[in-house]
Order: structure tokens, then sequence, then C-alpha cells
């Protein structure tokens, strides 16, 4: 049966870094750079999106993303709601395809979707007539995580182009070091991926960074970027123990040297991945991290709705 | 043994350029069908069709029992015969599991019903398929298993896929293996390499499949015993055969449409309908398939048409099940993507479609000679269409190829004397 609903008209998302240009980075960027200033003034809330709806659609757990989504909308003086799997009809058994259409009946201007698999941004996309925001899907990508990351690295270094970044941990189970490596290439930064064996998924130099085992090649780095080891999404050991992990990997003073900064997407796994020592540091750019967020935030938001779409790269190769 | 639904057979006549490789037959001809056997062979002219043998699908999954949703024996022989086949094999994967010779008797006595297009089911090697015990296999054979297949499901075991290849020695049967090492694949929804790195899917490397195959092929020449490899995709796989071939292992493969025409590039869509086991390989993967079809290494394209609901792959790409249709599409899609642009003669797709498969699993070879029954197929080459989602004969539309233009056409097709298909 051919489907009875026209196709939506294309409008802009922000599914995946690969479908950004550097301009796109840029102009986010400078957007959150610009609320950012508006943020000082003494009543933080801007007219900008009055009359929007905005809908945080959580199907895992998530503190500041979807803390800083909610209040992102909210500054931005637009019409919010978030539903959590928990407690709603996905506890039921509900697709999410029905969930999707259900909250298009109400007429979101944005669906901003996190979801333990990859392609479901992709797929609300499809069956609805909203801008959608990937806010994480699985392993796949967290692009708003690394514009944020970028955000901070140009607020705090005052640059990205050239900039070196070593990327330290488990990248196998890591959407943010996917969107961030792609990220850092559109804008001429250069990463470096650091890890044992068993957590580097083979191929991942097809994005242009290099990859090594050996934590002394994070020494040349500007930003040492560390990855959360993710208990949750291991289902079999990686690695023989965290003890050893950690002695081979992780983050302590002694392998952070001046001049460096340390970021960390959070939550932390103190004395695992990062030293305490080093989280506290002033080295580590953590809470910068999530103020970046916010802002960014706003402007992905205000991005989306006010920015006229490109065409999704065609990747499909035939023949 | 192939069944299907009685009936009268059918006189008619085919003309055109009639390419049969196996018998060197390409010739501008008319051949006269008289009650379901070839009359006469005459010239002709050569007009806009091709005729050739029917072809022969030795991977079909047709989910009866169990999943009738998707697919009966009728819709799925429909299929067929709207895809030029004149002989399909069913997979044994079904619920219940065709693993006795009850189950096994039923589906046979609802294809003589049924079966617009004759069928032949495989049964399980393991009872459940679950890789514990061995299967009734002489009852089975008596009760008309076409073969013996896991498929959907590996042999983890090795010692039992050794005692399968002994025991299945009292059939004249062979066992069509699934080759997956699941310690290798779990978690997998993609082939390991620079795609399902970038997109952080599961990967499911190539090694997965070609240690299994090597394991297999290992055992089979142990045991004097011949196997089918079923959807290959990785070039160690072939690399593999091709070894095993040389020193005299009785060993034959099959390649699936979308492994010879697509890569894992196709999965940066995230569409569920580019979602295989095995999955779409690299394009060095591809390669080597398409080498070891015109080579012959791999003398069988089968479709493992696997037809799913709507609703289960209106789903998030991980959460899709396994499995695109193809019985419809086959032809259209090689045509086009391979013959087309140069890359396969028409020759060998037709031969690899046809008589390969048939001789891989001990079929009746559709041929073109006077006194043979008809199992004709007539394609016009030039004829473009568009894959649509309501216009398959098949009760699922999960196509890899929804909305694209291809060319060449299966016009008629002709099954055992009777004609089954019309454009």
């Amino acid at each position: 049966m051919a489907e009875l609903r026209l196709p939506a008209p294309p409008r802009r998302h922000l599914l995946s870094i690969a479908d950004l240009e550097r301009g796109d980075v840029e102009r986010v960027l400078d957007t959150a750079q610009s609320l950012a200033a508006s943020l000082e003034r003494e009543v933080k809330k801007l007219p900008t999106l009055r009359g929007r709806t905005v809908v945080n659609l959580f199907y895992e757990s998530s503190t500041r993303t979807l803390a800083s989504f909610e209040l992102a909308a909210k500054r931005l003086s637009a019409d919010t709601m978030s539903l959590r799997s928990a407690g709603s009809s996905v506890d039921k058994g509900e697709s999410l395809k029905d969930t999707a259409l259900t909250l298009s009946a109400y007429e979101p201007d944005v669906i901003v979707v996190r979801h333990p698999s990859i392609g479901a941004p992709q797929l609300v996309a499809r069956l609805t007539d909203a801008h959608v925001v990937n806010a994480g899907d699985g392993k796949h990508q967290h692009p708003t995580q690394a514009l944020l990351d970028l955000y901070t690295m140009r607020e705090a270094l005052g640059r990205l182009e050239g900039l070196q970044v070593a990327v330290v941990g488990d990248v196998l189970h890591s959407r943010v070091a996917r969107s961030l490596v792609q990220a850092l290439g559109l804008v001429g930064a250069h990463s470096l991926l650091v890890g044992p064996p068993t957590l580097v998924p083979r191929g991942i130099d097809a994005l242009g960074c290099e990859v090594s085992h050996d934590i002394a090649a994070i020494a040349d780095a500007d930003v040492v970027y560390v990855l959360r080891m993710q208990h949750e999404r291991m289902g079999e050991a990686f690695v023989p123990s965290l003890r050893e992990y950690t002695a081979l990997y992780g983050i302590g003073p002694a392998r952070v040297r001046d001049g460096q900064v340390v970021m960390h997407p959070g939550p932390m796994n103190r004395g695992v991945e990062i030293d305490p020592r080093v989280a506290d540091s002033a080295a580590a750019l953590v809470t910068d991290q999530v103020r970046s967020g916010l802002v960014v935030r706003m402007a992905v938001l205000y991005d989306v709705l006010t920015v006229a779409p490109v065409e999704a790269r065609v990747h499909a190769e035939v023949a | 043994m192939l069944v299907a639904r009685n009936g009268r057979s059918d006189s008619l006549t085919l003309e055109g350029r009639v390419v049969a490789p196996a018998q060197g037959i390409d010739d501008a001809l008319r051949i006269t069908v008289t009650d379901g056997v070839i009359a006469a062979i005459e010239p002709g002219a050569a007009g806009s069709l091709v005729v050739a043998p029917a072809f022969v699908d030795p991977h079909v999954h047709l989910r009866t029992p169990g999943r009738e949703d998707e697919e009966t024996i009728r819709s799925g022989t429909e299929a067929a015969a709207a895809g030029g086949y004149c002989a399909i094999l069913a997979m044994p994967n079904t619920e219940p599991v065709v693993d006795s010779a009850s189950v096994l008797g039923a589906l046979v006595d609802r294809a003589r019903e049924d079966a617009v297009v004759p069928t032949g089911f495989m049964a399980a090697i393991s009872k459940g398929q679950l890789g514990d015990e061995l299967t009734e296999m002489a009852e089975l054979a008596a009760a008309g298993a076409a073969a013996f297949t896991d498929d959907g499901r590996p042999v983890v075991s090795a010692g039992l896929m050794r005692r399968a290849l002994q025991y299945s020695a009292l059939t004249e049967l062979r066992l069509a293996l699934h080759c997956e090492e699941p310690s290798l694949s779990h978690g997998g929804h993609a082939h390991e390499g620079s795609v399902s790195a970038e997109l952080g899917i599961g990967p499911y490397p190539s090694a997965a499949e070609s240690v299994m195959v090597e394991r297999d092929l290992s055992l089979a020449g142990t045991e004097g015993r011949p196997i089918h490899l079923m959807h290959l995709s990785a070039r160690e796989s072939v690399a593999s055969l091709e070894h095993a071939l040389a020193v005299g292992v009785s060993a034959t493969g099959e390649v699936t449409p979308h492994h010879l025409v697509l890569t894992d590039e196709a999965i940066r869509s995230l569409d569920p309908n580019t979602k295989m086991n095995p999955p779409l390989r690299a394009a060095d993967d591809r390669e080597a398939l398409r080498d070891a079809l015109r080579r012959g290494a791999i003398s069988c394209i089968a479709t493992d048409h696997a037809p799913h609901a709507r609703h289960e792959k209106d789903v998030p790409f991980e959460e899709a099940p396994f499995g695109v249709t193809g019985l419809e599409t086959a032809f259209a899609a090689l045509h086009t993507h391979l013959v087309v642009p140069g890359v396969l003669t028409l020759e060998i797709l037709l031969e690899r479609m046809s008589t390969g498969p048939a001789h891989a699993f001990g079929l009746v070879e559709p041929r073109i000679e006077v006194g043979a029954r008809a199992n004709l197929v007539a394609l016009d080459l030039d004829a473009e269409w568009t894959v649509t989602e309501d216009g398959f004969r098949s009760l699922s539309a999960n196509s890899w190829l929804l909305g694209e233009t291809l060319r060449g056409r299966v016009v008629k097709t002709v099954a055992d004397g009777r004609l089954v298909f019309e454009a």
C-alpha cells in the first residue's frame, strides 16, 4: 500500500555532523556567542521563539542534555515539554513510530530526540513535519555535544583552526567521539584518537583522524578530551580490568603538561578515566562545557527554525 | 523433491533471441510448447525478447508456517513466478521449525494446493535449529526434504557439524550452510569497516563468516561430503572456497543480488532495507564476489528473499530485523547494475540464476530441447520499470530497490510446463 501521507517539505534538522559544512558549524558557534552576550543581561529571556513549541523526546537517561535543551527553549520563550520513555506510553510498548506520530499531532516545531538506537532521529524526521534535533542516538552521533565542545575550545583557546585535540579512551562506544572528530575536521582542527585496540574501532581513521594506542602520544595536543568509560554499553569485557585501563590510559596529573586543557563530556568516572586532581584543576573545562551547552543548544534551536534547509549529502553508492 | 499445485499443462509458443548458455544456444528461434513439453524448436524472428531457461532460487523464506502475514506459499510462489523462477527452495526457519516429517508433510500438502511454482522445502539440520541434536534426516529425506540447513542460524558446534555431514550421507541430500561465528558477530549490525566505525554501528566482521567457511570446508573435505555455502559476502570466504575447490572439496556457493550490487556505503542512509545478514560489505568484497561469480567458483545467485512485516522494518536501523525481499527484482536489479554497465555478461547471469543452482541441489536442469518439460522465461531487456511498494506479489515490501527504476523485465514464465506468469 502506498503511503497516504505526503512527504513533509524539506526543512533543516540537526541529525548528524556529517550533514553539515564548515559554514554551518561557524554560524551556530557565532549565534551562540551573541546569545551568550545577551544572557549577561539581568533578564535572561529572549522573545526569539515565542509561540514555537519544542518537544524533548528522551528514551535514555540524561541530566545535562535534557536540562539544557529545556532551559534553552525557555530562554528563547518557546513552549516546551519533555517526554521520557519511563512513565509514558513507551512503557506500554508503544513504538517509536506511534509515539512520534502522536506527538506530531500537537504540531511541535522542533522535536529533540535521544534514543538508544542508531537511526531513531532519522525515523522521527521521516515521520513528522517537525525539525528534528538529535540529542544522541546509540553510538552514532551527538551533534550538539560536538558543537558545544567546539564552542568551549574556541572560547578557551581563541581559535579552532590548526588545534590539536587528543581524544582518549572508549572511542568504540562513544557517539561523542564520532561527532567531535567530524566537527573538528570541518573547522580545520586535527584529532588523534588514543585508546586500547579493543576500544578503537577498525576503520575509524577514515574520518581523517590519527590513531595511537600509546598514551604518550597526547603530549603534543592542545586539548586532551577524555571519554567516559561506558560500563553501561559494554555487554562484554573490552579491557581486562578498569585497574589496568586506568594505569594505561587514565588521565592523571603526570600526563597533563602545562598549557594543555582537559575536557570531558560527563558524567565523569572519577578515578577511572580521569583523576580527581585533574578534573578539579584549572586546566579542566568541564563546567565551561556545561555552560556552553545552554547557549549552543539555544543557537541550534534558533538555527534549525530559521535557516534554510540543505539537502542531506547523498552517500548511497550503487554499482 | 519439488511440489506444485495440481493443474493442466499449457501449450504456447515463445519466439525471440533464445539464450541457453549451458547448452551453447544463442539464436533467433521459435519454441513450441505442447501440453507442457517442448515440442519443436525452429528458426524464428529475434524480435525484442530474450527467451532463456527459467530461474532457480535455492534460498527463499516463505515464512510459512507461522508468519503468514509476511508471506504464504501462494504469495511467495506468485512472487517467484513474476521473477522468472521455475523452482525455488524454501528455508525451514519457520514457527515451528521444519525439523520433523509431520511439519514437512503438512507443508508439502499445502504446496500441492497453493504453490504456483514448483517448490522444495529444506529441513533443519538440528532439532529446533538449536544446534544440539540432529534431526531425523532419513525420515525427513523420505518425506521429501530438498536439503538440510539451519539457515538463519549457524551450526555453532564443530562436533555437531561433523556428525551432520557423516549422518546425512544416509540421504542423497546436501547440507546448505549459514556460516556465522556468533562470538564474532554478536551485537553486529553492519560490516566492520570505516562505515560502521563512523556510524557507530556494532561491527559484524568478515571473519565472523570466513572462519566458519574455513571450518566447514575443512570438515567437508575430511568427511568427503558435499556442502553448499549460503549467501557469501566476504572476500576471505571466497578465497577459502576457491582453495577448497582446488584441492578437491565438493562445495558450491551462492551470492545474493544485494551483495553483488551494494556496498556498506548504502547503510549511511540508515534505511532498514539495507540491513541484511550477512551485512553489505566493502567494495573489495563485492569485487571478489563478482569475480568469483564470473569465473564460476560461485555458481549460484540466490535471492535470500526475506519478507518482513512493515511495522517490523519501520523502526530505527539497529532495531530492525535482518533481510530484504528479492524474488521479483533479482533479474532486473542484476541486469541493470551488472549487465548493462558491462560488469557481467548476460550469458553468465542467466547461467548462474538457472543451471548453477539446479546443479548445486541436484534439481532437474531447465533445458531448451525437444522433449523436455518447459521451464522458460521471456525477458524484455529494454523495458524500464520502477520498483514501488504496491507493485509486489509478495505480501512484504522490504526491498532495497524501492523507488529505483530498473531496466529489464520478466514478461512470461513457464514453470514445469505451465504458464505461471504473464506481464
